[in-house]
């Protein structure tokens, strides 16, 4: 198959790639926003989350200071193989 | 500071330069044309080019903003550093791998290849020099603010010393040298904030006191303390005290202004307190700390939105340091230097990792700082937090090593950035130039370090986090929506791209200028004109959209095979570039579709 000649099937097939990488990338995304972007929110409605005292370090300080980064690259690690899985599929699906 | 520690924390510094410089000469070769001073020449090792960018990216604001901020505005400041971070997982999601794969490593490239205008690309580059020049600003200013610290000069001296030694490592170095030199001050920077933080850390627990510490109801002096104050400051009174003053000027409403030295009696309140003065407090006496800072701990342990303009200001700030990293002119050229579309994701993942290592740190400085050097709440300056802490916390030998290893932390900060920065800035304005003759290059560089230098004498400091959060929002609004628009949908015309960067980078001027003319406005006008992103950076999305709706006729033609260039994976090899296209052996032909 000739991608390069932009043949109608080949066209469809890279549409289809770049669509499951975005929405991989938004879902990360998504993931990101609910589970660090929306603390400002979540500490602004219950403020008395704020007063929570988790092994002796104030949750603020625990859930802003400490966990945001290694949240960050676990979902950074995700992605990354969830991207590497897409282009898998899509090199099986030309050489079929 | 006592004389011996100066000494030690110069020598300090001058180790970092001489290393810097050392490891450059000992990798490189002279950089006199564009051509060695762009080309990341090839492959370099993902681990090392991610030590390369982080130690690029780790700023002055990060190495001292951070911990000011933490001391002023408590839990609420932790947003900077996460969002500093997060950018590098925005640029993952987003662009990483297809930009490396367009080719294009700089944002006036990506214009050219990607919608076929070269127009595009001195409209660009236009925002690359603003971008550049509104990151390099607070690096000179922290200079600066450094060596008044340490060495007790005028602010302006260590700005100035700055720019010899930024243009000494741009003029010594070739982009192979300069990955060798960025992945050393990444290792550098995090020892030089790691080893004080557990030092001190473990001085602060072993001092017994700390429980009592953490739950005084607001910072207090310890001993009879006075405090000289810098710049002109509004202090908030919260515990009425007695202290005296000794002032230049006499003002007689104004109990905290007067001529010669006087014993006032202060109630709670908003105080006025002029360049110049002294204010000597009493031991014992609750700390008045700078307008807008949090003056009881209850509070500054508290995440700060209580009301909901400071809400929208945390989205604001989030917004611009998410989207924003992916514009800055000295994060992009990096990501070129990576062998595939996949090497540049590994990259930004190892970026993210060295990144959260580094950020646990300047938070507990920042903490530890609240407890001991809460003076600085009274002058205003508490970027210089990391700078002073080992003393005030160890008055002996140790303190004074810790003192020196912070500020060489913090030069190699400024040296790093700025010359990363300087460097790919001239890169991009050069490379407009069909031919760039030999003088022009060095002019180039030249006007790129001396012009922000010369702006950062200007302008009054600000906290070093807050001024770079503006740079972060200038690219948020200007080059994010370009670049993730550019890479996922087919549809963006030049046309579309010129209004979205017109209108994101209009407003933010726009609120740029607002707050210089009114830096005191409140509410969430005043949120928002400090940091703009919150509307900019939709204004800009909005506007790209729309318009290249508007001119669809203008859609390059090249479109689809530009997409399937920036998209397909690295094994088919449509990256157009030699350097990746390895050779394939004819037993794996199935993986190559080309002839």
């Amino acid at each position: 198959m000739e991608l390069e000649e932009q043949t109608s099937v080949g066209e469809v097939l890279v549409r289809y790639l770049v669509r499951a990488q975005l929405r991989s990338a938004l879902l990360m995304t998504g993931l990101l926003g609910a589970g660090l972007f929306g603390l400002p929110l979540l500490f602004y409605v219950l403020p008395s989350l704020g007063d929570m005292v988790i092994a002796g370090i104030r949750l603020p300080w625990l859930v802003l200071g400490v966990l945001p980064y290694p949240f960050m690259a676990l979902l950074g690690f995700w992605y990354s193989r969830a991207a590497a899985r897409h282009e898998r599929d899509f090199l099986h699906m030309i050489e079929r | 500071m006592p004389e011996v520690s100066v000494i030690w924390t110069l020598g300090g510094i001058a180790v970092v330069v001489l290393a810097t410089f050392a490891i450059g000469a000992w990798g490189s070769s002279h950089a006199r044309a564009t051509s060695d001073l762009h080309r990341a020449r090839r492959l370099v090792r993902e681990e090392r080019n991610a030590a390369a960018i982080s130690g690029e990216y780790l700023s002055a604001a990060s190495f001292l903003g951070v911990a000011g901020l933490i001391l002023k505005d408590g839990s609420s400041a932790l947003w900077y550093p996460i969002g500093f971070a997060s950018g590098y997982l925005a640029v993952m999601l987003f662009i990483a791998a297809p930009l490396r794969r367009s080719g294009a490593y700089t944002v006036p490239d990506f214009a050219v290849v990607r919608l076929d205008s070269p127009w595009l690309r001195w409209f660009t580059t236009a925002f690359v020099v603003v971008i550049g020049w509104l990151y390099l600003v607070p690096q000179f200013q922290a200079a600066g603010l450094t060596f008044a610290v340490i060495a007790e000069v005028p602010a302006w001296a260590g700005a100035v010393a700055l720019l010899p030694v930024v243009l000494a490592s741009v003029f010594s170095g070739g982009m192979r040298a300069v990955t060798l030199v960025q992945a050393f001050q990444y290792w550098l920077k995090l020892f030089a904030i790691t080893f004080p933080a557990f030092v001190l850390f473990a001085v602060f627990l072993l001092g017994g006191s700390a429980q009592e510490r953490l739950n005084a109801p607001g910072p207090v002096f310890e001993r009879d303390t006075s405090v000289e104050v810098e710049t002109s400051v509004t202090l908030q009174v919260t515990e009425p005290t007695w202290l005296r003053v000794t002032g230049t000027r006499d003002s007689p409403p104004d109990p905290l202004k007067t001529s010669g030295t006087a014993d006032v009696w202060v109630k709670p309140g908003d105080y006025e307190v002029d360049a110049g003065s002294a204010l000597s407090f009493p031991a014992g006496a609750a700390v008045p700390v700078v307008a807008g800072a949090e003056a009881d701990n209850g509070s500054w342990m508290h995440p700060g939105s209580d009301d909901s303009a400071s809400l929208a200001g945390t989205y604001s700030l989030i917004l611009a340091t998410f989207l924003g990293t992916m514009g800055l002119p000295h994060v992009l050229v990096r990501f070129y230097s990576n062998p595939s579309g996949h090497g540049a994701r590994r990259t930004a993942l190892f970026v993210l990792i060295l990144l959260g290592t580094f950020y646990l740190f300047p938070t507990v400085l920042g903490l530890l700082s609240r407890l001991f050097t809460p003076k600085l709440l009274a002058t205003g300056e508490t970027d210089a937090a990391v700078l002073l802490l080992p003393h005030a916390m160890l008055d002996n030998w140790l303190g004074a090593l810790l003192a020196a290893l912070t500020a060489a932390g913090a030069f190699a900060a400024f040296v790093s950035t700025s010359s990363g920065l300087v460097v790919s800035v001239a890169g991009v304005v050069s490379s407009n130039f069909q031919r760039v003759k030999n003088w022009q290059l060095p002019v180039l560089l030249l006007l790129t370090a001396v012009v922000p230098m010369g702006l950062a004498l200007l302008v009054s400091d600000q906290d070093l986090a807050r001024s770079v959060g503006l740079a972060f929002a200038m690219a948020a609004s200007t080059f994010c929506p370009l670049l993730v628009l550019g890479v996922w949908w087919r549809r963006l015309t030049a046309f579309g791209a010129a209004a979205g960067l017109l209108a994101g980078g209009g407003l933010v001027l726009a609120a740029l200028a607002v707050s210089v003319v009114r830096p005191d406005a409140g509410g969430l006008f005043g949120e928002l004109v400090r940091q703009p992103a919150l509307v900019s950076v939709p204004v800009a999305f909005a506007a790209m959209v729309l318009v290249s709706l508007g001119t669809r006729r203008q859609v390059p033609e090249g479109v689809s095979r530009m997409m399937l260039r920036m998209h397909a994976p690295d094994r088919l090899g449509f990256q157009d570039d030699p350097r990746t296209r390895k050779p394939m052996p004819a037993k794996e032909s199935g993986g190559r579709h080309r002839r």
